[in-house]
């Protein structure tokens, strides 16, 4: 649309005009700023649980499993050094055969929101594809955090 | 032929005086939009733009992303 629009203006004699390509999806995904009705409100990437632990695709599913347990949790995002994600665990895949690897028991490839995503949008998701939770991550793939439908709900309830 | 900036080019033409201009239709627009950015959507360029914008400084535009 902006090719579109920026050749158009230049056809009406407007003699400086430049295309910003990577438009509103690139400067929200950098978390700049914005203006307007979605503005004040919190989004995916402020509720998202920064904390979820993290493990590499080479451990030893039983070791990672007890250690998400002790801190709490029963999830855990697969990323390699650099935190580009490659999988999630919920509840349902650490109960798996701890001798496994778990890039044998991820859920590979899982579906990643950027932080911008307003919080009512992430509700409605989340309930339509049974998410309890979901990855959020920058647009070059590295993760965030984790966010829980629970915490996306008691947000909403608060910013009424 | 208009030139294809990033982001950082965004910045320093804005500081500079360019104008931002969304291209989006009104409700993407009055949701979000960048700092200080006009709108002029796409379809209203060739009536509003000369009215609305300077001729005489830059101009950027831009929408979601590539598409």
């Amino acid at each position: 649309m902006s090719p579109r629009a920026a050749w158009r203006l230049e056809s009406l004699g407007f003699s400086e005009v430049y295309d910003y390509v990577d438009g509103k999806n690139d400067w929200m995904s950098a978390g700049l700023p914005t203006e307007g009705t979605n503005a004040q409100h919190p989004r995916a990437g402020d509720v998202a649980r920064k904390d979820v632990p993290t493990c590499a695709l080479t451990e030893k599913l039983g070791d990672v499993k007890a250690r998400v347990r002790a801190q709490g949790w029963d999830a855990v995002v697969v990323v390699n050094a650099s935190r580009v994600v490659f999988g999630l665990l919920r509840a349902k895949e650490l109960e798996k055969d701890p001798e496994l690897l778990i890039e044998q028991a991820m859920r590979p490839g899982p579906s990643t929101f950027r932080t911008f995503v307003a919080l009512h949008e992430m509700l409605h998701k989340m309930v339509d594809h049974k998410l309890e939770s979901s990855v959020i991550s920058t647009s070059d793939g590295r993760l965030v955090g984790l966010l829980l439908q629970e915490d996306v709900a008691a947000a909403l309830e608060k910013d009424k | 032929m208009p030139k294809e900036i990033r982001r950082e080019e965004v910045r320093k033409l804005v500081a500079a005086g360019a104008q931002l201009v969304e291209v989006l239709p009104s409700p993407e627009y009055e949701e979000d939009h960048l700092p200080g950015a006009i709108h002029v959507p796409l379809r209203k360029i060739d009536s509003d733009a000369r009215t609305v914008l300077d001729g005489g400084r830059p101009v950027i535009v831009y929408c979601w992303d590539t598409a």
